[in-house]
C-alpha cells in the first residue's frame, strides 16, 4: 500500500530533523552542555532515554505498519492477544522498572548534602531580579545581585526563598531547578565541575518581566573564588564625587545600597560592586557604560513593569558623571 | 410501578402479520414521530433542545473557540520567530499564552467531547434523546456565554495573564487589581459548572438510556469511554471549583488562603489545581481513544480485539490519573519519598495506555485494513501520541524533570500528547462522522492534503522544542536573547506552526465549502457495524425509527435483517401516538425496559436561565454586587419555572404499550427515575468540592504550626452542636415525609415539610453563629478563613435544602406532588442525605478538631 511507505518517509524525516537539531547543543544555558555533576548525570540520562525512546518508537510503528499490511489469517487471534499483553504490559513493566530503579537512585545521589565547610548562598527571588547573599560559616554575609559565583569542585548549598511570588532558580548547565516559594525555604545543592561562564534564568512564570529575570554565573577555581569573595565583602571604592552626588540627589539610594556611602535602600539590587557584574537589569543588557546609560534613562521600555522608574529626566552631564561613577564600582 | 429490574426484553422484532406490515400504518407513525421531534421553525429554532441541534451548535462553538486559540498560538509563534522580537508586548503575550492554554483546555478539549457526545451518544444507544435535553441546552448556552466573555476580554486588553494554572501569589499580589484573573476564575467556573451538568447527563445517558438487550458487556466502546470520563469530570472539576472559590475569596475579600504572611500557603492552590489538572489530561485524551475505538474496527472490518482489556485499561487509566498530580510539582521542594511515589505512579499509567494502543494494533492485525482519511489521521495520531508518551515517561522521572520542568521540553511533550492523543483523533472523527452529521462526505483529496500538511507542520513545530527547552528556554517567556543557540530551533518551530495551521485551514475549508450539488452519502457509508450508522442520509430528527433489540456489539454486522426491521418499525416505540417525545429507560446492567420516558421539547427558559446565571458570574467579576444579586434571583426564578413546568410531569395515564406487547410505566420515582440518578451523581460531585475544602483545612494543619491557634473551638462548640442537631432533625423529617407520604395525608405531609424548613433555617443560623461567637475574622489569618469557608459552603447548602423542601411543599399544595407521583420528594430526600453528611463532617471538623489538637 503506497500510503504506508509514505508514512515511513514521514517518520524518516522526523528522525532526520531531530538529528539536525543535535548538531549544536552547546550554550551557556544548555542542560546538554554540562559544567556540573547534576547536569552531567541528567544529560547522560537524557541521551540514553532518547535513544531508547527512538528504538521503541520505530519498533511500535513498524509493528503497526506490518499489522496494517498483513492479510488476516486464522492464527492472528492469539498473536493479537500476545501483542496486546506483551506490548502493553510485559515489556513496559520491565523497562519502566529498570528506569525507575536507576532514576530514583540518581535522585538520592543528586540530593546528597552540601560540603559543610563550603560557603552557602541564599537566593531571594525579587520582582524581577535575584538577591544573592553569600553566607559564611561564621554567620557573616555578603550581598550581591543577579550574579552567582561558585567555586569549582565543591558541593554548595543554595537556600531559595521569596517574599513576593513564586520563582524558580534554574542554572541548567550545573544542575536541575528548584522553586522559590513564599513561606518556605527550599534547598538546592549544586556541584560545579568545570570553571567558566554560565547563564541561568527564572523558570516559573512570575509576571510581566518573567522573560527578563536571568542571572550570570561564574564558576571559579577555589582560590580565585575566595579572593573574589573577600573583595566583594569590602565597601565601595571611596571618592564618588559628582557621580555619587547625582546618585544621591535623584534618590537612587532609597532603593539601592552602595556600601560605604549613605545609600542603603533594600528595594533594588545592591550596587556596591555593580561594575564587576556581567549584565544589567538581571540579564536584560550586557554591562557596558552605554547600556547603563540606556538602562537608567529607559528602564520601563527595556523591562516591562520593572519597579524602577525611567530616569530620562537626568541631564546629560549628570548622567555621564553617574554612569562613570557606577562603572567604576568594581 | 414496575420493579427496578424492568420487564423481559422481547424475543425479537415484530414478525410478518403484525400491524407494521401495512405501509399506510407506518406512514402515519412516521408523520407523528416527525411532528413530535421536529425543530421549531424560524427564529424559534434557537429554542430547540433536541440533541441533534444542541449537539451541533455545541460542536461548532467548541471548534470556533479552538480556531481563536489557534490564532493566538500563531501570533505567539510569530513573536518567538526571532530573538528579541518586538511584535508583541510582554503584557499582550502573557495574556495570549494564558488564553491559549485556558481556551484550548476549557473551551475546546473538554467541551468538544461533551458536544460530540450529545450529538453521537443517543444514536450509539438508539435513544431518541438524552434524558435531560433542557439541561444540555442550558449547558450549551452557559458555555457560549462564558466562553465569549473569557475570549472577548483580550480585545479590551483585560484578558487573564496569570497562566492557565493561575498560581497565587502572583494572581493575588502583583495581579491583584487585574480584572483578567477574575474573568478567568468566574468565567471558567461558570463553564466548569456547565461541564459537570453535561457529565451528569452523559452518565445517566449511558447507564439508563440504552436500547433493550444492550447488556453492560455490549456497550459501544465510545460510550464506555464517555462513562469513564464523565465520572472523572465529577471528581476532577470540583477540587478546581473549590480552589477557584478560595482564590476569588482572597482576591475579593482578602481571606488569606495563599498568603504565607498570614498562615496561608501557595502550595494548596497547586495541589487543588493539579488534582484537577492531571486527570484533565486524561479527560481530554480518553474520549479521543474512544473515537479511535469506533473508527479502527470499522476500517479493520472486524470487531475490536480485547474488548474487556480496553475497557479495563480505560477504567485503570482514569483511576490512576488521580494519583499523579504531584508530578507537576517536582520542583517545589517535596521530600524524596513523595517524589519517588509519584514518579512510580506516573510511570505506571504508561501500562494501561500501552494496552489501549496495542489493542488497536492487534485489531488492525486481525482484520483487513482499508485506508481512508479517517484512518490516515488515526494512524498519524498513533505515531505522534506514542512519541509524546515516550517523552512523558522521561518527564515522569523526578530528577530528569528538574531540568525539563517549565521548559519548552514540556511544551513539546504536552503538544505531542494532546495533538496526537486528541486533535488528530478528533479530526479523524470529523471526517468519519461528517456524513453522520450532514449526510455528505468530506473530500478524500482535501483530507489527505490536510493530513500531510498537519503531520509535517506539527513535527517541524514541536519536535525541535524538546531541544529548545533543554538548551535553556523556559516556558512562558515573551522573548529570548540571541547567543543561547535557540534562534534556529525557534524559527523552525514558527515555520512548522504555520504549516500546521495551513493544514488545519484545509480541514476548515473542506467543512465549509458548499456541498449543494454533492450527492448524499449512501447509508452506512463506511460499512461500520456500530449502531449510530443506522442513521438515514440525511438523518431524521427522531434519530431512530424504532428502538431496536440489541444482541451484539456490532448489530449492523451481526443481526440479520436489522435495518429492515428497524425501518419498518418492528422494534420498540415505532409511533408517537400522543404526539410526545418519548424514549426508553432500561436497567443498568442488563438493559431490560423499565420506563417510557417523556422528554421535554423546545423552550426559551433554558436560554434565559443561562443568561441570568451568566450575569451572576459576569457582574461579580466587576464587583457589581447588586446587579449580580438581581441576576441571581432572576436565574433562580427562571430555573424554578423550568423545573415547575418541565420536570416530574404527571402523565395522562399511568402506562402505555411501547410495542412488542410491552407495557411500561410513564412515570417512575426514586431509583427508577432518571432524575434520582442525576441528583445522586450531581451530589457526588458536590460532595467532592466540599471535601476539597476540608482537605484544605487539614493541609494547613499539616504544614503550618500555627494552624488551629491556641484556644480555638470552645465558644463555638454549642452552636455547632445545635446546628448538627437541627440538621439531623430536618433530615429525619424529610426522610419521614418521603417514606410516609401516603400515611401522613396531604396536611400531615405539608406540616412535616414546613417543620423541616424551619429546622433547616435554624441549622443554617446556628452554623453562622458558631464562628461569630468566637469572634473569628476571616481576613486576619488562614484559620478563621478556613472555618468561615466551610461554614459558608455548608450554610448555602442548608439554604438550598430549605428551598428544595419549600418547592416540594408548593408542589404538594398545588396537587402535583402526591403519593403516586412523588419524584420531587425522593430527589430532595436524596439531597438531604448528602447534606446531613456534609453538616456532620463540617461540625465534627470545625468544632471537635481544635479540641483534639
Amino acid at each position: 500500500m503506497g500510503r504506508g511507505s509514505k508514512r515511513r518517509r514521514g517518520g524518516g524525516a522526523t528522525v532526520l530533523a531531530s538529528a539536525l537539531s543535535l548538531v549544536a547543543c552547546e550554550g551557556p544555558q544548555s542542560a546538554l552542555d554540562p559544567g556540573g555533576h547534576g547536569a552531567a548525570q541528567l544529560a547522560g540520562l537524557f541521551w540514553v532515554m532518547l535513544a531508547a525512546a527512538g528504538v521503541l518508537w520505530v519498533v511500535v510503528v513498524a509493528i503497526a505498519v506490518v499489522a496494517v499490511r498483513l492479510r488476516p489469517g486464522e492464527h492472528r487471534r492469539r498473536t493479537a492477544t500476545f501483542l496486546m499483553l506483551g506490548g502493553g504490559v510485559v515489556v513496559p513493566t520491565v523497562l519502566l522498572a529498570a528506569l525507575l530503579w536507576h532514576g530514583l537512585g540518581l535522585m538520592r545521589d543528586l540530593r546528597q548534602p552540601a560540603d559543610p565547610a563550603a560557603v552557602a548562598v541564599r537566593v531571594d527571588g525579587e520582582l524581577w531580579w535575584w538577591r544573592i547573599t553569600y553566607l559564611f560559616p561564621d554567620g557573616s554575609t555578603v550581598e550581591s545581585a543577579n550574579e552567582v559565583r561558585l567555586p569549582v569542585g565543591e558541593r554548595v548549598r543554595l537556600d531559595l526563598a521569596s517574599q513576593n511570588v513564586i520563582h524558580s532558580f534554574w542554572l541548567p548547565s550545573i544542575g536541575g531547578k528548584m522553586d522559590l516559594i513564599p513561606g518556605r525555604t527550599n534547598e538546592l545543592v549544586l556541584e560545579p565541575t568545570k570553571a567558566g561562564d554560565y547563564r541561568g534564568q527564572c523558570a516559573e512564570y512570575c509576571g510581566p518581566a518573567h522573560a527578563l529575570m536571568a542571572f550570570s554565573t561564574e564558576v571559579m577555581p577555589k582560590e580565585s573564588f575566595a579572593r573574589w569573595l573577600d573583595a566583594e565583602a569590602k565597601p565601595a571604592a571611596e571618592g564618588g564625587g559628582a557621580g555619587l552626588d547625582t546618585f544621591l540627589a535623584y534618590g537612587c539610594g532609597a532603593c539601592h545600597s552602595i556600601r560605604g556611602t549613605s545609600a542603603n535602600g533594600r528595594i533594588g539590587p545592591d550596587l556596591t560592586h555593580v561594575a564587576s557584574r556581567a549584565t544589567l537589569g538581571a540579564g536584560t543588557l550586557p554591562n557596558a557604560p552605554d547600556n547603563l546609560r540606556l538602562w537608567i534613562g529607559h528602564t520601563q521600555d527595556l523591562k516591562p513593569d520593572v519597579r524602577m522608574p525611567s530616569f530620562g529626566m537626568i541631564p546629560d552631564a549628570d548622567m555621564t558623571a553617574l554612569v562613570a561613577y557606577l562603572e567604576g564600582l568594581k | 410501578m414496575t420493579a427496578r429490574q424492568g420487564v423481559e426484553v422481547a424475543p425479537g422484532p415484530a414478525g410478518p402479520g403484525s400491524a407494521q406490515d401495512d405501509p399506510e400504518v407506518r406512514r402515519g407513525q412516521e408523520d407523528r414521530l416527525r411532528e413530535a421531534w421536529k425543530a421549531p421553525p424560524g427564529w424559534r429554532y434557537w429554542s430547540a433542545v433536541n440533541n441533534t441541534e444542541v449537539g451541533l451548535w455545541y460542536t461548532l462553538a467548541a471548534f470556533g473557540f479552538m480556531l481563536f486559540a489557534g490564532v493566538l498560538a500563531l501570533l505567539m509563534r510569530a513573536q518567538l520567530a526571532v530573538p528579541e522580537n518586538g511584535l508583541l508586548s510582554a503584557g499582550l503575550y502573557n495574556q495570549m499564552f494564558t488564553l491559549h492554554g485556558s481556551v484550548m483546555m476549557f473551551l475546546f478539549a473538554v467541551p468538544i467531547f461533551e458536544a460530540g457526545s450529545i450529538l453521537l451518544l443517543p444514536q450509539m444507544l438508539s435513544a431518541r434523546d438524552l434524558p435531560f435535553p433542557r439541561l444540555s441546552a442550558y449547558g450549551f448556552w452557559s458555555f457560549v456565554i462564558g466562553g465569549v466573555f473569557v475570549c472577548g476580554s483580550i480585545f479590551f486588553g483585560v484578558a487573564p495573564a496569570g497562566g492557565w494554572f493561575m498560581y497565587p501569589p502572583l494572581t493575588t499580589t502583583v495581579q491583584k487589581d487585574q480584572l483578567g484573573v477574575d474573568v478567568w476564575l468566574l468565567g471558567l467556573s461558570f463553564i466548569e459548572v456547565a461541564s459537570i451538568a453535561a457529565a451528569v447527563e452523559l452518565i445517566v445517558g449511558v447507564l439508563k438510556c440504552r436500547p433493550p438487550g444492550m447488556r453492560i458487556n455490549l456497550i459501544p466502546l465510545y460510550a464506555w469511554y464517555i462513562l469513564v470520563v464523565a465520572v472523572m469530570i465529577l471528581f476532577a472539576f470540583p477540587p478546581l471549583i473549590a480552589g477557584d472559590l478560595l482564590l476569588e475569596l482572597e482576591r475579593a475579600f482578602d481571606w488569606p488562603f495563599f498568603d504565607a504572611t498570614r498562615g496561608g500557603d501557595p502550595l494548596l492552590w497547586q495541589h487543588l489545581f493539579w488534582i484537577f489538572g492531571h486527570p484533565e489530561v486524561y479527560i481530554v485524551f480518553l474520549p479521543a481513544i474512544g473515537l479511535m475505538a469506533m473508527i479502527v474496527p470499522t476500517f479493520a472490518g472486524r470487531p475490536i480485539v480485547g474488548y474487556s482489556w480496553i475497557v479495563l485499561a480505560a477504567i485503570g487509566t482514569g483511576f490512576l490519573s488521580f494519583g499523579l498530580w504531584v508530578h507537576h510539582m517536582f520542583a517545589t521542594g517535596l521530600p524524596n519519598i513523595s517524589l519517588g511515589f509519584f514518579s512510580a505512579a506516573s510511570e505506571a499509567v504508561a501500562l494501561p495506555t500501552g494496552v489501549q494502543i496495542f489493542v488497536f494494533i492487534a485489531t488492525l492485525l486481525a482484520g483487513k485494513a482499508r485506508f481512508s482519511v479517517p484512518m490516515l489521521f488515526a494512524t498519524g495520531s498513533l505515531g505522534v501520541f506514542i512519541f509524546g508518551g515516550l517523552t512523558g515517561v522521561m518527564v515522569a522521572l523526578a530528577p530528569f524533570d528538574w531540568q525539563a520542568h517549565d521548559t519548552y521540553f514540556v511544551v513539546g511533550h504536552l503538544h505531542y500528547v494532546l495533538v496526537g492523543g486528541m486533535l488528530f483523533p478528533v479530526t479523524a472523527a470529523a471526517y468519519y462522522y461528517f456524513p453522520f452529521m450532514t449526510g455528505k462526505h468530506l473530500s478524500e483529496a482535501w483530507g489527505k492534503a490536510a493530513f500531510w500538511l498537519m503531520f509535517a507542520g506539527f513535527n517541524l513545530a514541536f519536535l525541535p522544542m524538546h531541544f529548545t527547552g533543554l538548551m535553556g528556554m523556559p516556558r512562558r517567556v515573551y522573548t529570548y536573547p540571541s547567543g543561547l543557540g535557540l534562534d534556529g530551533l525557534n524559527m523552525a518551530s514558527t515555520v512548522g506552526a504555520f504549516v500546521f495551521a495551513a493544514g488545519f485551514l484545509v480541514v476548515v475549508g473542506d467543512i465549509f465549502r458548499p456541498k449543494g450539488r454533492q450527492p448524499y452519502a449512501r447509508r452506512n457509508p463506511w460499512n461500520a457495524g456500530s449502531l449510530e450508522w443506522l442513521i438515514e442520509m440525511p438523518g431524521e430528527d427522531w434519530g431512530v425509527r424504532s428502538v431496536p433489540i440489541i444482541l451484539s456489539r456490532y448489530p449492523l454486522w451481526d443481526q440479520p435483517g436489522f435495518l429492515k426491521n428497524l425501518d419498518e418499525g418492528r422494534f420498540y416505540l415505532p409511533d408517537a401516538e400522543e404526539g410526545k417525545r418519548e424514549t426508553l429507560i432500561t436497567s443498568i446492567l442488563d438493559a431490560r425496559p423499565i420506563q417510557c420516558l417523556r422528554v421535554p421539547g423546545p423552550t426559551w427558559l433554558t436560554f434565559w436561565a443561562a443568561v441570568l446565571t451568566g450575569g451572576v458570574f459576569i457582574f461579580s467579576t466587576y464587583h457589581w454586587w447588586t446587579a449580580s444579586i438581581v441576576s441571581g434571583v432572576g436565574a433562580l426564578a427562571t430555573i424554578l419555572a423550568w423545573l415547575w413546568t418541565g420536570t416530574a410531569l404527571v402523565p395522562e395515564k399511568p402506562e402505555k404499550n411501547v410495542g412488542l406487547d410491552t407495557v411500561l410505566p410513564l412515570y417512575g420515582a426514586g431509583p427508577a427515575s432518571v432524575g434520582w440518578w442525576a441528583m445522586f451523581i450531581t451530589m457526588t460531585g458536590d460532595l467532592t468540592a466540599f471535601l476539597s475544602l476540608v482537605f484544605g483545612y487539614f493541609f494547613y494543619w499539616t504544614v503550618r504550626a500555627d494552624f488551629v491557634p491556641e484556644g480555638a473551638g470552645p465558644a463555638g462548640l454549642p452552636w455547632f452542636a445545635l446546628a448538627f442537631a437541627a440538621t439531623f432533625a430536618a433530615w429525619g423529617l424529610t426522610f419521614l415525609a418521603r417514606r410516609r407520604i401516603g400515611a401522613l395525608g396531604p396536611r400531615g405531609f405539608q406540616g412535616t415539610l414546613a417543620l423541616a424548613i424551619l429546622l433547616a433555617l435554624a441549622a443554617g443560623g446556628a452554623l453562622i453563629l458558631a464562628p461569630l461567637s468566637e469572634g473569628l475574622d476571616p481576613t486576619v489569618h488562614v484559620y478563621p478563613a478556613s472555618v468561615w469557608v466551610v461554614v459558608l459552603w455548608t450554610g448555602i447548602h442548608l439554604a438550598v435544602g430549605a428551598l428544595m423542601l419549600a418547592y416540594c411543599l408548593a408542589r404538594s399544595l398545588a396537587g402535583r406532588l402526591t403519593p403516586e407521583h412523588d419524584i420531587e420528594v425522593w430527589n430532595v430526600a436524596l439531597y438531604w442525605h448528602f447534606l446531613l453528611l456534609s453538616v456532620a463532617v463540617a461540625c465534627a471538623v470545625l468544632a471537635l478538631f481544635p479540641l483534639v489538637d
